[in-house]
């Protein structure tokens, strides 16, 4: 016989496409006819003529009679036709009914779920858009500085008075704006008969303009005006009313008049302003504070802080490059050991990012948006777990259903339409129940975390991620289901043969194991944020809070009769004691370098703590001795005492503190008492040198401490109105010790607050996953269970037998979860001075808790299941 | 003519079926089809007249005779059926009723001197 003649084949292309365009029952004898004629053209001529003339034939078979399709001999299945889709919808919504139990776990847990992680997404929202209110963002920036003190690197915001001028004038060049500002303070506002404490900050004129006020009257330019005040939109309407407050005269501090020049929209909440209510001009601060301008060394006291806006092409680390020394060319050559660099902190770090150890950006409120970002991705993955592992579980029975459905006629994609659409439906009533949660929550979530988030409603990110992450959700837990026990053959689930494999359940196991680790570390991470706290509001706080209070006064009328209200409270019986000091005895608003004493390293530079107080202030607050006295009428020679903390004693060196001469800015002290540390400012960080001396000026705060013996409302109206008589100006406002104390804890109570409520529903939400799958599973095992009792089995035996599984599970989570939960908290932990430890019984406890409450969850399908009668289980068959 | 009416290419091709001595089926009808008519034809439309003389019950078709040069697809022979083959007669029939119709001096060719 004749070789065949070799011949390439025609293009392949050509023939791919004819198969799509030729109809199916054409395709073979036609795609036959041209290949044997390309052959014989390829045997006649060249192959490139061949391929043309099989191009030009095959190009003849684009038209309708070949492309249209034979109709088939059934009628085809509708997948996507209305009917279906309402009979998909209808059936879904059976088994939801169906299977009550099953749906309310499945939508509660994963609505619980979405609920948090909507929740932490609103505030990282919130965290993150912080500032972004200020048209200028991205052009602002603060002045700091560092400075080394006692050995260490301290980075502040306050700065020398003459700082503004100097930056203008020297390195105007880089800044658009350069504005000095006071801190936000209370002070007394009246107009008419309306007299209120109000917070409010003085700021030079271009401060409206850098900070695009939003005007509702007025112009940014208020503020020219020396006798000026512009007011935010709340404080305005708090004094006026609705009439136009502009050109109305008001008195600030009871001795200021000044013309409303500006009403501007209240600043929000998510901005570092926020606390401004009005803003007075910086001329009129210098007015009021004469000294400002006669200082003998201005460049010393930092006290001021200044924002900066960059002008558009300047580059804000060369703008810091170039004014980093402005403190070091101006202040004396003593205070050069400080080594003050100053620089620029953009707006966009500030709230997130101002932490700084030794001279080095360390982060900041950003770890807590780490911190709230985790725990939300965590609680949302241990819903999404939940859905799935319901969903597998309940696998081997719907199988049937399956084998049901396709011998009856149905086609595999109307099997996976159908298990699509019931996780879409699932999903779908989760996220709206989610949202009524949210709505639900947020009054307190907001109150919690100290927020103004309002839903956003007309924001299309937000509805975008919503339902982008509801499809995302449904498609991957609807997937198992849909893709898997879709595929099944009829005959063999129907024949019982049907087993799902060995390792089935690994995946399922492997799902609990995460969410029961989650939700240890939650739990753990909350117990040692509780025990922190409690560990730091536990410490000695070297003084008594009972019945103290703080008033604290702007004006001078009760320092000037300061003896007659005393006098006049402690006769009738209202307070045991009362005296001024410079700061509230829970805070610290100064610190001293001045001092000198024996053996000191001349070169060596120190920051005290440093407190102004008159008589009897131990008395007032407690003052507990290790040595000396306090500081005694009795004694003229007291103007020039000291009576200072332990850890002043400790740093100096001292062997013999009392009697001991020290120097302040060249003028002879003494100390003569010795008190035990007082908690100042953070309870967590160890105690700094703190030194108090007797001034017969006038102190910021009075405290007062009440009678014991008398009721505290009681002696507080006593003492209002005894105030008011000698100070009929100022608004009586008095504020506990233990408030201000607790504000201290606000930052760790908060976080702690949070963490509770996220680990109670990541909790909750494993539970309720472990119950629906416990309860599966006890069903699964019903036959099982019924031939072990017929047997002999008792309850206790089959009880073991279904929770054993997974105690081990838990067990498992709990060997994974502890080494994280350690070395994170741990960590946590060492940020702060004075921390706690983790102790072992922590983790002990937790364990057990979570035993426990595994077996509880457990138990209550596993005793269900033992105690049902073996005939039930197996009469069926 | 009550019958079905077939064109004058869908004639051809019934035609050329039936004068096959051997299994016909696209190439051979193709190339006969091309033979006999002179015309340069394309396969194209020789595939679609024979499916549709196929649909229109002249022709049938089965399947077989698979070669190595159409890539083992098989060919699709042709037969004509009873129904065709009454069609054809008819045709011929009507076609030479005409014929004799037509008076003898009529098929002689003119002269025309115009």
């Amino acid at each position: 016989m004749e070789k065949a003649p070799q011949h390439h084949s025609p293009p392949r292309w050509i023939d791919r496409l004819l198969t799509i365009i030729i109809a199916p029952h054409f395709l073979e004898d036609i795609l036959g006819d041209l290949h044997e004629i390309y052959a014989l053209h390829a045997r006649q001529g060249n192959t490139r003529t061949a391929r043309m003339r099989y191009l030009l034939a095959s190009v003849r078979y684009i038209r309708p009679y070949f492309m249209k399709r034979k109709p088939r001999t059934y009628s085809p299945t509708y997948i996507f036709s209305p009917a279906m889709i309402r009979n998909y919808l209808k059936i879904s919504l059976r088994t939801l009914g169906k299977n009550k139990a099953y749906s309310f776990i499945n939508i509660t847990g994963l609505a619980m779920g979405m609920a948090v992680a909507i929740l932490i997404g609103l505030w990282i929202y919130d965290e993150l858009s912080f500032d972004r209110y200020f048209q200028n963002h991205d052009r602002i920036a603060q002045v700091w500085q560092h400075q080394t003190f006692n050995g260490q690197v301290g980075t502040q915001t306050s700065l020398p008075f003459p700082i503004g001028d100097e930056i203008r004038r020297n390195y105007g060049a880089d800044f658009k704006y350069v504005v000095m500002a006071s801190w936000t303070n209370k002070h007394i506002l009246a107009a008419g008969d309306r007299n209120f404490n109000k917070n409010g900050s003085y700021i030079e004129p271009d401060g409206p303009e850098m900070l695009s006020l939003r005007m509702i009257h007025g112009t940014r330019a208020g503020l020219k005006d020396p006798y000026s005040i512009m007011l935010s939109e709340s404080v305005a309407k708090a004094y006026f009313g609705d009439a136009n407050p502009l050109d109305k005269t008001m008195k600030v501090d009871n001795n200021l008049n000044v013309k409303v020049t500006g009403v501007y929209e209240d600043f929000p909440n998510n901005t570092t302003f926020r606390e401004a209510s009005f803003l007075m001009p910086w001329q009129l601060m210098i007015i009021a504070n004469p000294w400002l301008k006669t200082m003998e060394d201005p460049w010393r006291p930092n006290a001021y802080m200044t924002f900066v806006q960059l002008i558009d092409k300047a580059d804000i680390d060369h703008a810091t490059a170039r004014i980093k020394d402005i403190k070091k060319r101006n202040i004396n050559k003593e205070q050069l050991k400080y080594k003050p660099d100053v620089f620029l902190n953009p707006m966009s770090k500030w709230h997130l990012y101002s932490e700084f150890k030794e001279g080095h950006r360390v982060g900041g409120r950003i770890e807590f948006v780490w911190l709230f970002g985790t725990i939300g991705v965590f609680v949302l993955l241990l819903a999404c777990i939940n859905f799935m592992n319901l969903s597998t579980a309940r696998s081997e029975k719907r199988a049937k259903e399956v084998g049901i459905r396709k011998a009856v006629g149905s086609v595999r994609n109307q099997l996976i339409t159908q298990f699509f659409s019931e996780s879409f439906l699932v999903v779908g009533f989760a996220f709206v129940f989610s949202i009524v949660l949210v709505i639900l929550c947020l009054p307190v979530f907001n109150e919690v975390a100290d927020k103004k988030i309002s839903m956003p409603w007309s924001r299309p990110e937000f509805w975008l991620a919503g339902v982008g992450f509801s499809i995302i959700t449904a498609i991957i837990a609807g997937s198992y289901p849909a893709l898997y026990l879709s595929s099944f053959q009829p005959v063999k689930v129907l024949k019982g043969t049907f087993r799902a494999g060995r390792f089935a359940a690994v995946p399922r196991k492997v799902l609990v194991v995460v969410q029961f680790a989650v939700s240890i570390i939650l739990i753990i991470g909350t117990a040692v944020v509780f025990r922190q706290i409690q560990h730091a509001k536990n410490r000695p706080v070297g003084y008594s809070r009972d019945g103290l209070v703080s008033v604290f006064m702007a004006t001078g009328d009760i320092h000037k009769h300061f003896e007659a209200v005393r006098q006049e409270l402690k006769n009738n019986g209202a307070i045991a004691e009362m005296a001024e000091s410079g700061s509230p005895t829970t805070e610290t608003w100064s610190s001293t370098s001045g001092f000198e004493w024996k053996g000191k390293d001349p070169e060596q530079s120190v920051d005290f703590w440093f407190d102004e107080v008159s008589h009897d202030y131990g008395k007032t607050v407690g003052w507990q001795f290790v040595q000396g006295r306090d500081f005694s009428r009795e004694f003229a020679t007291d103007s020039v005492a000291l009576v200072v903390n332990e850890t002043a004693v400790k740093f100096m060196g001292l062997q013999h503190p009392v009697d001991e001469p020290m120097t302040w800015f060249k003028k002879p002290y003494k100390i003569i008492g010795v008190i035990k540390d007082i908690v100042v400012n953070s309870p967590y960080a160890p105690a700094r040198p703190q030194f108090f001396c007797l001034s017969p000026g006038q102190g910021n705060v009075i405290n007062i401490r009440l009678n014991p013996a008398a009721g505290s409302s009681a002696s507080l109206e006593k003492i209002k109105s005894v105030f008011e008589k000698h100070d009929p100006g100022s608004p009586f406002e008095y504020e506990f010790n233990d408030v201000a104390y607790a504000r201290k804890f606000f930052d760790e109570v908060r976080i702690g607050k949070l963490t509770t409520f996220f680990s109670i529903l990541a909790v909750l939400i494993s539970c309720l996953g472990l119950f629906g799958v416990a309860s599966f599973i006890a069903e699964q095992r019903t036959k099982e269970i019924g031939v072990r009792k017929v047997l002999g089995a008792t309850v206790i035996n089959v009880w073991g037998l279904l929770s054993r599984d997974f105690v081990i599970l838990v067990c498992i989570a709990f060997l994974v979860a502890t080494p994280g939960a350690y070395y994170f908290l741990n960590s946590w932990l060492q940020k702060y001075d004075y921390h706690t430890t983790i102790s072992w019984w922590i983790f002990a406890l937790t364990g057990l808790g979570t035993l426990l409450i595994t077996l509880l969850t457990v138990s209550f399908q596993a005793i269900k299941a033992a105690t049902m009668n073996p005939i039930r289980s197996l009469r069926s068959e | 003519m009550k019958r079905t009416f077939l064109g004058e290419f869908e004639e051809i091709v019934l035609l050329v079926v039936a004068g096959c001595t051997e299994e016909a089926y696209g190439v051979t009808i193709w190339e006969r089809v091309q033979e006999y008519t002179g015309r340069s034809v394309s396969l194209s439309a020789v595939h679609a007249t024979l499916y549709r003389l196929e649909e229109k019950g002249f022709l049938t078709s089965e399947m077989g005779g698979a070669t190595a040069e159409r890539g083992g697809r098989r060919k699709r022979f042709f037969s004509i059926t009873n129904y065709g083959n009454r069609a054809l007669q008819e045709i011929n029939e009507i076609r030479q009723q005409l014929w004799q119709a037509i008076p003898a001096e009529k098929l002689q060719p003119k002269l025309s001197f115009s």
